[in-house]
């Protein structure tokens, strides 16, 4: 009766996936708009920024890589479940249409594959570039460090207005947030759909949200990129950096970074 | 009118199928799609040929027979109707029209137009029965039905079960069939009883007939020929949840 339980997930009801895409994905939306909210710092000035960044890099190490963990976990399964769900959706229709077409269903919700696909390559590569910094490891030297209230602290801000000052980096960026924008336009609405709490008055206004909230985190993530482009937030050129260069090396423990 | 049809053609189930054009002329705009259909078999049975195989029974749009996607449309591009209900008048003159079966796994083509559509069967069976008593007709009044409650059954109960929301799902998924049965015998006093069971029941052989999952397209809403909403889909996932729930702690007999 039962179907032999392994990692394709046969046995897994199909409800169960899908709810576990949705509580992964709730997780991950939320995820997004704290992160969204703490890269406007960047527009309150680079100290407001480095404080903030060393505030995350200096939580309690089992508080922060719980909530990593829990990050990677949820990004785990839901990756896990989009591919069993698309490849028993493939299944379903072993024969295609000569012709299909589209009535109702919008773009967004049809590509969600595509841009999630997308979207986990972006994360590898911001985890890579901003997180561990192996992209450019010129910023893991100590130019990047910078003191902050006799702290010293990693330069995030110069980090970032470097990056962005790349235009294939800038260009990627915004090209992912795209993605994201309509990954969520579709993602936010039908999260709650497949948790069964919508009903005929609520859906239009969760699938008005999900669009919103698509644009929302959109732009909040976009204008620091374009901030950097646009010289609104211009690159740090201050005493500091002589400072920065009489510091030894020492007190740059790779674990607190 | 005259229209040009590419239809899809296979002799049996075991057969690789082809499309086939064929023009035919002098079609009334008052006839049915499915007429239509008929005055080419005419045709091909006059020129000593085989006859294109569709389903068909009632023709007044109640059976939940009539398939057909036409031009890449469960029932054609009219909204909350069969294809059976479908005039030529929707269509141009000298247009080309595309006619294919339903595709999904779960629905093998028997020949040409022909699907079985018996997994949907399946998943009936599987949802039992109701306990109501057998005999004499019940008192009017015995078992009271809030009208909210009976207008949402009824509702619900409009799914002729006619597969269109699986053929227009880009997963080829039956969720909106299985939640419009789910929502109209869970929402009714008569269906409570067994009302965890079945949904569990349902949704087990749906899963093991091969049915795609649902990714909230919405496809399957716009083509319903009986326009069930996708509500139906929200409370099914809602109470799945429930029963599953229930199923773990206490055991869902």
């Amino acid at each position: 009766m039962a179907a032999p339980c392994n990692l394709s997930g046969s046995c897994i009801p199909s409800l169960f996936k899908k709810y576990l895409m949705a509580l992964t994905g709730f997780v991950m939306v939320g995820f997004v708009l704290v992160h969204m909210m703490g890269n406007l710092q960047m527009f309150r000035g680079p100290d407001a920024i480095n404080q903030y960044a060393h505030f995350l890099k200096t939580l309690p190490g089992a508080l922060l890589w719980g909530m990593r963990g829990f990050l990677i976990v949820a990004i785990g399964v839901h990756v896990w479940m989009a591919i069993l769900l698309t490849k028993e959706n493939r299944a379903a229709r072993p024969q295609g249409y000569l012709k299909q077409a589209v009535v109702r269903a919008t773009w967004a919700s049809r590509t969600m594959g595509l841009s999630g696909s997308l979207l986990l390559f972006f994360i590898v590569f911001h985890v890579l570039h901003f997180t561990t910094r192996v992209i450019f490891p010129e910023y893991q030297m100590e130019d990047y460090y910078t003191i902050l209230e006799g702290d010293v602290v990693f330069n995030v801000y110069q980090m970032v207005v470097d990056s962005f000052s790349k235009p294939w980096v800038t260009g990627f960026y915004l090209f992912a947030m795209g993605a994201l924008c309509l990954h969520l336009s579709h993602a936010v609405w039908s999260m709650f759909q497949t948790l069964g709490w919508t009903n005929k008055r609520t859906r239009p206004m969760l699938k008005g949200l999900a669009r919103v909230y698509g644009w929302v985190i959109f732009i909040g993530f976009v204008v620091v990129p374009l901030g950097v482009i646009s010289r609104i937030l211009p690159p740090m050129m201050g005493d500091e950096e002589v400072i920065i260069l009489s510091i030894e090396a020492e007190p740059f423990d790779s674990e607190s970074l | 009118m005259k229209l040009f049809l590419k239809i899809w053609r296979q002799p049996n189930a075991a057969a690789v199928g082809a499309f086939e054009d064929y023009v035919l002329d002098n079609i009334s705009p008052d006839a049915s799609f499915l007429e239509m259909l008929d005055q080419l078999n005419e045709q091909l049975i006059t020129q000593g040929k085989e006859g294109v195989a569709f389903d068909h029974d009632c023709r007044e749009g109640i059976c939940g027979m009539c398939s057909l996607t036409i031009n890449g449309i469960a029932h054609g591009p009219r909204r909350a109707t069969t294809t059976c209900q479908l005039h030529m008048r929707h269509f141009r003159d000298g247009e080309t029209v595309t006619i294919e079966p339903f595709r999904a796994r779960p629905f093998p083509v028997l020949r040409d137009l022909v699907v079985d559509r018996s997994a949907f069967d399946k998943i009936i069976q599987s949802g039992g029965f109701i306990s109501v008593r057998t005999g004499s007709a019940p008192e009017a009044n015995q078992t009271l039905v809030a009208k909210p409650d009976a207008d949402r059954a009824m509702d619900a109960a409009e799914c002729i079960g006619c597969g269109a929301c699986v053929a227009a799902c880009k997963n080829a998924s039956a969720m909106l069939f299985v939640s419009a049965k789910i929502v109209h015998l869970n929402t009714l006093p008569q269906g409570a009883p067994e009302k965890n069971r079945r949904l569990l029941n349902m949704v087990k052989t749906m899963d093991e007939a091969g049915f795609g999952n649902c990714s909230n397209y919405g496809e399957c809403e716009a083509v319903c020929p009986k326009g069930i909403p996708l509500d139906f889909i929200g409370q099914l996932n809602r109470e799945w949840a429930v029963a599953k729930m229930k199923d773990i702690v206490s055991g869902v007999e």
